[in-house]
């Protein structure tokens, strides 16, 4: 009858390191997540999504489905702790990142007491396209928290609170700063009237369909938490024929949304946003097209990031 | 196959001197920069120090020095460019931070308002004693050959100089926006076809508070070099 040889795990802190905890008759078919487990019964406060666990007190964090006896450690392991901080899941944090936006706008739109001169207080604008700039940055991030809540799967991964509360304080803060101009009793309606306003609605909401139909598509894919089986690819739907042309269409679709946004209302704060938003999601698109070139073999060359043959 | 083996090594041979040659332009580059900016801000000390015993009072002074000043600190851009292209080791955005904050001040305060004389002369000179230290310490370095005064000085006169620097620049800019405020300069009022305005004495406003933050940490860095630059040399003494 063969014996199990049980693993010992010592942790210790990656600062001062000090015994955290030792843990004995530890299974080796057990996963870095199950040792996160067991660390945090004996110290509540820190669950397993704030623990990060090293072999190296400077090495990279092991991940959660690493398995002990696939380490290079014998059978008495030492590992390094780091606390990463109060930790929000993806859901939370994408929540609290939206609600903010569409409420202060809404304040604005309202012309609440104590934000413009009081003798304008709770009026309307008499623009239509204010009316329409308030429907169709609503509906934007309506249709966000819709996809967060029924669409989108979240791996199990989570973002840290203060870098939440940063992402927080500038969309928060962007959309109080443009809500303010467009709905000021002093907001000049665009240069070339309503048909620079209705070819701006159009662009808006094509790009609003395309980037709900590219999520949609991106969750039928069969993934398991980050790690997918095949790239995204253009479907029936003739907005993902976009997948074509990049990587990243949902992010392509939602610059055009801000573009369409902007023509709109005629805004320098709007278009500053938009601008800033295609800086980021550029970078974003560019590291996951590098994701997806190095681990698929057959990735279609013509594909670009973000801007179909451009970027 | 024997072949293909030594052209590997031919490559790897060829990178190695391209990567020596780029590495000796930039240090030559670095060296000219380094001199010509300490010769630069050298020349500005003298010229203060001459317009005062000239004219015995400092009135004025601003005015006599404001191109040449305005000439060598904006040619400080160039460092971060340094730091972009990486031949010099240093965070693009703390270098961009340090230089924009003072091409603010010498274009965009000092330049278009008339000024309160004994801060912005407070400024200017801890700037000049400050640049004349920084820079005769790369120059030196660059040339292996660093007189232990000049690292002296550079990591300990910034514990004095920084906070009076600060102070002039604050003074400056707290004496210079009620002249904002009047002539409403900078600024963009509503209505207007862009649906945006800008406030520059709020604006101003901003860029005073902001030094809240962003001074302690600055400071704690180079405090915090200091510790390291200094304390390294007393373990190599204790070992002789």
């Amino acid at each position: 009858m063969s014996r199990t040889i049980f693993f010992e795990v010592e942790i210790l802190d990656s600062k001062t390191k000090e015994q955290l905890c030792f843990l004995d008759k530890v299974e080796p078919h057990s996963s870095v997540g199950d040792i996160k487990s067991l660390f945090h019964k004996s110290y509540p406060k820190w669950y397993p999504a704030r623990q990060a666990l090293r072999l190296d007190p400077k090495g990279k964090a092991l991940r959660n489905d690493d398995l002990l006896q696939n380490l290079p450690v014998g059978t008495s392991a030492t590992l390094y702790f780091r606390d990463l901080g109060p930790q929000l899941g993806w859901t939370m944090v994408f929540l609290a990142e939206y609600i903010g936006p569409l409420l202060i706008y809404l304040l604005f739109y309202f012309r609440v007491p104590y934000i413009y001169n009081h003798k304008y207080t709770l009026t309307s604008s008499s623009h239509h396209v204010v009316n329409l700039a308030c429907a169709c940055h609503s509906f934007h991030y309506i249709k966000r928290l819709f996809e967060t809540i029924f669409v989108h799967r979240f791996s199990n991964g989570t973002m840290p609170l203060r870098a939440t509360l940063r992402n927080c304080a500038y969309y928060w803060g962007f959309a109080a700063w443009l809500a303010y101009y467009i709905n000021h009793p002093l907001y000049t309606p665009p240069s070339y009237g309503k048909t620079q306003v209705r070819y701006a609605l159009i662009i808006f909401v094509l790009c609003e369909a395309g980037n709900f139909s590219v999520h949609w598509s991106l969750n039928s894919l069969k993934c398991e938490g980050a790690k997918c089986r095949r790239f995204p690819n253009p479907s029936k739907n003739p907005f993902t024929w976009l997948f074509f042309f990049v990587s990243c269409p949902n992010y392509t679709y939602e610059v055009g949304a801000w573009v369409g946004l902007s023509i709109m209302t005629q805004c320098v704060p709007v278009a500053l946003f938009t601008f800033l938003g295609f800086i980021q999601m550029s970078i974003w698109a560019k590291g996951k097209h590098k994701t997806y070139t190095r681990e698929f073999k057959d990735y279609p060359n013509f594909r670009m990031p973000i801007l179909p043959f451009i970027l | 196959m024997a072949s293909g083996e030594e052209d590997g090594t031919v490559e790897e041979k060829e990178t190695n001197n391209k990567k020596r040659t780029k590495g000796a332009i930039a240090t030559a580059w670095l060296t000219f920069y380094n001199i010509a900016m300490t010769a630069g801000w050298l020349v500005l000390a003298v010229a203060m120090v001459r317009y005062y015993l000239q004219k015995g009072t400092h009135k004025g002074l601003y005015r006599n020095i404001a191109r040449t000043l305005k000439f060598f600190q904006t040619f400080a851009l160039l460092e971060v460019g340094h730091c972009a292209i990486g031949i010099v080791r240093t965070s693009v955005i703390v270098t961009g931070v340090q230089v924009c904050s003072r091409i603010f001040m010498v274009w965009f305060v000092t330049n278009s308002i008339r000024q309160n004389e004994e801060s912005v002369i407070l400024f200017v000179v801890v700037w000049t004693i400050t640049e004349i230290t920084r820079y005769s310490f790369y120059t030196f370095n660059l040339l292996n050959h660093l007189p232990y005064f000049i690292k002296w000085a550079r990591y300990n006169m910034f514990i004095v100089m920084y906070p009076l620097g600060v102070i002039g620049e604050l003074l400056t800019i707290h004496a210079s926006l009620p002249y904002v405020r009047r002539s409403g300069m900078y600024s963009l009022r509503l209505p207007n076809k862009y649906n945006v305005s800008f406030d520059y004495y709020y604006f101003l406003i901003i860029v005073m508070l902001s030094y809240i933050p962003l001074f302690p940490q600055l400071y704690f860095h180079m405090l915090r070099q200091r510790r390291r630059v200094l304390h390294g040399e007393i373990v190599v003494e204790k070992d002789e």
